[in-house]
C-alpha cells in the first residue's frame, strides 16, 4: 500500500474535507505560501486560496476566538497552532466559550471547530516547547480529544473531526510527523473513541496513546523476547474514550499498565487507571502501574529532560511490577 | 554627539561580542554541537546594545525567544550562556533553560522567553514593582513586530500608561514573523503609531544605527525615571538569518536579504568612533581581539563543563 508521511496524511485529509466541503477554511500562522511548521499544509494555499487558507497575525486569542464566532455562523474552521504550548492563551476561547455555547443555549447552536496542536518532548526543546495538555481538555465537557499515534490514524480521524459538529482537540506529537505509514488511497475516515489494539497479548495490558504507542510497541517485543505477552492499546481519541475496549482487555489478561508521556496529576493516565478500579478491579491480579513524566517542566538539557521524560525501560519496568516479577 | 567615550566603546564591545557569539553558536549549531533550536539575533546588534546602554545594572529587561543579544547587552557572561546553550550544569539556569530561557536576575535579566509576547506584560509588572517599592528602577521590554499584535501588547500598555509606570517598550520590527510579512497581517506601517492609542510617546528609529537608539533609548529612560511614564521605541532593523537555524528560509527575497545585510550596524560605528577621534583603529583592534579570545575561552568552558546531574532534574520544582 502507499506509504505516507504523518504530516503528509494530514494535509491530504484537510484537502480532501476542503474539496468536500466548501465551508472547511483553515487559518492559523504561516500556514499559507510557507506551508505550516510542520509542513502540514503545504499546497494548500496554492489549492485553495488565500480566501480558504489564512495566515493569521500572531494573535492566539483572537484568532482561536474568531474559530468560536465563525464555527457558530457556518464556517468549519481548522485552526492550526504552531505548538500546543500557547494554546494557554486562547483558553479562555475553547473552555469558557467553544465547549460550552452549544449548552448554555440550550441547544440551538453547533461548534463545527477543530484547533490542531503539535504535542510533546524528546527534542530537547525546554519548558515551553515541550507540553501535552490534553488531560486539561478531556476534563472539560463539549470537547473531544484526539491524539493519533499513525500516519492513517492522522488522516481518517482528522476528517472525522472536520465533519464533527463538536469542538475537537487534535493533537498531533512532533516526533511523530517525519514518520511513514501505510495509507490507502480510497476514502475513509475512523469514528472516535475507538481504541485501536496495536498488539494482541494475554499477559498485560499497556493503554497508551500518541507517540508513546510506538515506544509501547518496541517495549513489547523485548517484553516478548522475555516470555511476556503485552497487549498495547492505542487510545486515538482521549475523548470519547474506549472504555469498552480497556475493560475487555483487562478482564482478559488481568493487569494493568498505562503508558503516557507526560505528568501524572489528574492525567489521562488517572483516567483509565480510575476506570479501571471502577469497574473491574475484581479482574486484577496486580496492582495498576502508570509509566509518566516526573512531575517537573521537560528541562532543556539532555541529560535532564531524559531524567524527566518516561523511558522505554520504565515501561518494560511497569510490566515487570504489575506481573510481581 | 554627548555620549561619554566610556560607554560608545562598551557599546562597540558588547555589539561584538553579541555578533561574535551568534556567528559562533551558528557554526556550533550546523555542526550539531548544541542541542534544541536557536533563533538568532545577528543583524539587530545595535537594537539591544544601544536599548540597553542607558540602563543600570539593576534596571530590568525581558526578552524573547530571540534572546542572546539582549543577554549580552545587559552585560550577561559569554561562558556562562555558552554553557547554558550546550545544556550545562555551569550554564546560567544549570541546563534547565537553554537558548530560549536564559535568565539573570542579579543583573535584572528576567529571562528570554518561548512564548511570544509573554515578556511585555512581566516587563510591566517589573516596572509596577519598582514604582511600588519606590527603587528608582526602570524596565525595558524587548519584543518583535509579531508579537506587538497579541493582545499582551495591548493590555500592557494601556496599564502602563495608565499608572505612568516606569517602563520603556522597545519593538524590534525586522518586518517578518517567522515566513509572515507584517504587511500582510497589519494595515499600519509603523507600530510605534500604536503608542498614541495609549497615550504615551512613540518614536521610530533607525535599529541599525547604535547611537540613535541610544538616544531615542536615553530619551524614554530618563522620562521613565522621572515617573513621567512609559513610551514606545521602535526599531526598524533585520534578522540575517531564518527565523531559526535549521529552517528553510523561502520567503524572504535575497535581495532583501543582501541589501540589509549591507546595512549591518556595526562597520559604520566602526568608522564614526575613529572619525570622530573616539578611539584609534589600534584601539578597536585590540577590543575585538579581547572579545575573540573571550568566545573561544566561553566555548572551551562550556565544552569542558559538566552536563546537569540526573537527579538535579526534580530540583528547584518549589521554591
Ligand atoms: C504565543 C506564541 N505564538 C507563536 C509562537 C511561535 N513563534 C515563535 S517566534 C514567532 C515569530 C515572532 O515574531 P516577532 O515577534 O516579530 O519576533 P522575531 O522572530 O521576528 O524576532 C512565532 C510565531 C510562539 N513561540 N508563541
Ligand atoms: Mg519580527
Amino acid at each position: 500500500m502507499r506509504q505516507l508521511f504523518y504530516n503528509q496524511a494530514l494535509g491530504e485529509a484537510l484537502a480532501e474535507e476542503m474539496r468536500r466541503d466548501k465551508t472547511v477554511t483553515l487559518w492559523g500562522i504561516d500556514i499559507g505560501p510557507y506551508g505550516g511548521a510542520n509542513g502540514v499544509t503545504k499546497g494548500l494555499w496554492e489549492e485553495f486560496g488565500e480566501a480558504r487558507v489564512i495566515d493569521t497575525p500572531v494573535a492566539e486569542l483572537g484568532y482561536v476566538g474568531m474559530g468560536v464566532g465563525a464555527a457558530a455562523t457556518g464556517i468549519r474552521p481548522v485552526i492550526e497552532l504552531q505548538f500546543s504550548d500557547w494554546i494557554t492563551l486562547p483558553m479562555e476561547m475553547i473552555v469558557n466559550q467553544a465547549a460550552k455555547m452549544r449548552y448554555m443555549f440550550g441547544g440551538i447552536l453547533e461548534m463545527p471547530l477543530v484547533i490542531r496542536a503539535p504535542i510533546g518532548g524528546y527534542l530537547n526543546a525546554g519548558a515551553q516547547h515541550s507540553n501535552s495538555f490534553e488531560s486539561w481538555f478531556a476534563f472539560v465537557p463539549g470537547i473531544k480529544v484526539v491524539v493519533p499515534s499513525t500516519p492513517y490514524d492522522a488522516k481518517g480521524l482528522l476528517k472525522t473531526a472536520i465533519r464533527d459538529n463538536n469542538t475537537v482537540i487534535f493533537f498531533e506529537h512532533k516526533k511523530l510527523y517525519g514518520i511513514k505509514g501505510e495509507v490507502p488511497e480510497e476514502e475513509y475516515t475512523i469514528p472516535f473513541g475507538e481504541a485501536a489494539i496495536r498488539r494482541e497479548g494475554k499477559d498485560v495490558t499497556i493503554v497508551t496513546y500518541a507517540y508513546q504507542t510506538l515506544r509501547t510497541l518496541s517495549v513489547a517485543e523485548k517484553l516478548a523476547k522475555a516470555g511476556i505477552d503485552a497487549e498495547v492499546i492505542d487510545l486515538r481519541t482521549v475523548k470519547p474514550m474506549d472504555e469498552t475496549r480497556i475493560l475487555e482487555s483487562v478482564k482478559k489478561t488481568h493487569h494493568l499498565v498505562v503508558a503516557q508521556e507526560i505528568w501524572k496529576t489528574c492525567s489521562v493516565s488517572s483516567e483509565v487507571a480510575a476506570l479501571v478500579a471502577e469497574q473491574a478491579l475484581d479482574y486484577l491480579d496486580g496492582p495498576i502501574v502508570r509509566v509518566t513524566a516526573k512531575e517537573a517542566p521537560v528541562p532543556f538539557s539532555p541529560s535532564l529532560e531524559e531524567e524527566v521524560l518516561p523511558k522505554e525501560q520504565d515501561i518494560y519496568d511497569a510490566v515487570l511490577k504489575t506481573l510481581g516479577r | 554627539m554627548n555620549i561619554p567615550r566610556e560607554k560608545l566603546l562598551m557599546m562597540y564591545e558588547r555589539m561584538l561580542k553579541i555578533r561574535e557569539f551568534e556567528d559562533r553558536v551558528r557554526v556550533l549549531f550546523a555542526e550539531g554541537e548544541l542541542p534544541g533550536f536557536v533563533h538568532l539575533y545577528l543583524g539587530e546588534e545595535a537594537v539591544a546594545v544601544g536599548a540597553c546602554a542607558p540602563l543600570n545594572d539593576d534596571d530590568y529587561i525581558t526578552s524573547t525567544h530571540r534572546g542572546h543579544g539582549h543577554i549580552i547587552a545587559k552585560g550577561g557572561e559569554l561562558d556562562r550562556m555558552m554553557a547554558e546553550l550546550y545544556g550545562r550544569a555551569t550554564g546560567y539556569n544549570k541546563g534547565k533553560g537553554g537558548s530560549m530561557h536564559i535568565a539573570y536576575p542579579k543583573l535584572g535579566i528576567l529571562g528570554a522567553n518561548g512564548i511570544v509576547s509573554a515578556g511585555i506584560p512581566i516587563a510591566t509588572g517589573a516596572a509596577m514593582s519598582a514604582k511600588v517599592r519606590k527603587s528608582g528602577q526602570v524596565a525595558v521590554c524587548f519584543f518583535g513586530d509579531g508579537a506587538s499584535n497579541e493582545g499582551t501588547f495591548h493590555e500592557s500598555l494601556n496599564i502602563a500608561s495608565a499608572y505612568s509606570l516606569p517602563i520603556v517598550y522597545v519593538c524590534e520590527n525586522n518586518l517578518y514573523a517567522v515566513s509572515t510579512r507584517q504587511s500582510r497581517v497589519r494595515k499600519i506601517e509603523d507600530i510605534a503609531d500604536r503608542s498614541i492609542g495609549y497615550g504615551m510617546p512613540g518614536v521610530v528609529v533607525d535599529g541599525n544605527d547604535v547611537v540613535a537608539v541610544f538616544e531615542a533609548c536615553k530619551e524614554a529612560v530618563d522620562r521613565a525615571r522621572s515617573g513621567a511614564g512609559p513610551t514606545l521605541v521602535e526599531c526598524k532593523t533585520y534578522r540575517w538569518r531564518a527565523h531559526f537555524e535549521g529552517e528553510v528560509d523561502t520567503y524572504r527575497p535575497p535581495e532583501e536579504v543582501e541589501a540589509w545585510i549591507k546595512r549591518e550596524p556595526i562597520a559604520p560605528y566602526e568608522k564614526l568612533l575613529v572619525q570622530q577621534g573616539i578611539a584609534s583603529e589600534a584601539e578597536l583592534k585590540a577590543i575585538k581581539d579581547a572579545v575573540i579570545k573571550e568566545m573561544e575561552e566561553a566555548v572551551e568552558f562550556a565544552r569542558k563543563s559538566p552536563f546537569p546531574a540526573p537527579e538535579t532534574a526534580l530540583e528547584d520544582v518549589w521554591a
